[in-house]
């Protein structure tokens, strides 16, 4: 069943402020394998111009996607969580994500789409800082196969 | 912010050094607890297979998160990264041994932007098929 049109531009409430941790990046780091300075020591991120260590680029996935999740568990938008898969995924960022951030995301519907039965559902997170400026903003593309062809 | 990489030295189809990233099933494990993305399809196989793929895949952050490496080890500061997008076009199968997958990264300059930006496209693949399209990032250097 194609997704509700109407969703197209709603907006759910800012999420409650995710604190950026030092060693929760470090720990994502080196799940990812990268030992670049600038994430580890606050001296090397430092020597690059960033007041603390700083994130790796995809680092606020976890963060904005949990915010998406509001969106994804709407029960009225009536999404099967269950047949959805990664479609895309963008970002655009004005500055780093660095320690002792505190990120609030406020997520969108930016389209919604349906194709041979898949519905196409494009969410944006606009993460902002506590002083409300913007850090970066995120894109994912989710697309929900159609039901019939598990049949 | 501060780029290695001068705007002034590179060209339109300038390379980037390629790099290959193994991943075994507890790259995957260890992904997970550090993304808190705990999808079984990323470490239950019999899970897996029940939705209908061949065996574990790899996390497709993970995969992008990855990629990304060839830009920011060349541009140096990760936060001369302005942009970075992915698609997902093929899963990336982690077999259950020791081995595990390879996911292999190239990447060259596409075209140079104004305000001394480039924008980098990015090739991923794993046994010999591309696992990202569009594979893109925008990069700010000195």
């Amino acid at each position: 069943m194609a997704l509700d049109q109407s969703f197209v531009g709603r907006s759910y409430p800012p999420t409650a402020p995710y604190e950026v941790g030092r060693e929760k990046i470090r720990e994502f780091a080196e799940a990812i394998g990268d030992a670049n300075p600038v994430y580890l020591d606050a001296e090397a991120a430092k020597a690059l111009g960033h007041p603390e260590v700083i994130a790796p680029p995809t680092f606020v996935f976890a963060i904005t996607f949990r915010a998406a999740e509001q969106v994804i568990g709407d029960p009225q938008l009536g999404l099967d969580y269950n047949r959805v898969v990664h479609g895309d995924q963008r970002f655009a960022y004005t500055r780093p994500v660095r320690a002792g951030d505190r990120l609030a995301v406020t997520s969108t519907i930016e389209k919604i789409k349906s194709m041979a039965g898949n519905d196409i559902l494009d969410i944006r997170g606009e993460v902002h800082d506590e002083a409300g400026e913007h850090v970066v903003t995120a894109w994912i593309k989710l697309v929900a196969r159609a039901a019939d062809e598990e049949a | 912010m501060t780029a290695k990489i001068a705007y002034d030295e590179v060209e339109v189809g300038t390379e980037l050094p390629a790099q290959s990233f193994p991943v075994t099933r507890a790259t995957l494990v260890r992904y997970a607890g550090a993304s808190g993305d705990f999808n079984p399809i990323h470490w239950n196989e019999k899970f897996a297979v029940e939705v209908g793929l061949p065996d574990v895949i790899a996390h497709g952050m993970f995969t992008m998160a990855e990629a990304a490496r060839v830009v920011t080890d060349w541009v140096g500061d990760p936060g001369a990264v302005v942009e970075y997008g992915v698609r997902f076009t093929r899963p990336v199968v982690v077999p259950n041994d020791d081995t595990g997958a390879l996911i292999e990264v190239s990447a060259k300059v596409a075209a140079k932007l104004e305000e001394n930006r480039v924008r980098v496209d990015l090739t991923a693949t794993s046994a010999g098929q591309k696992v990202l399209g569009m594979a893109r990032a925008v990069v700010r250097l000195a």
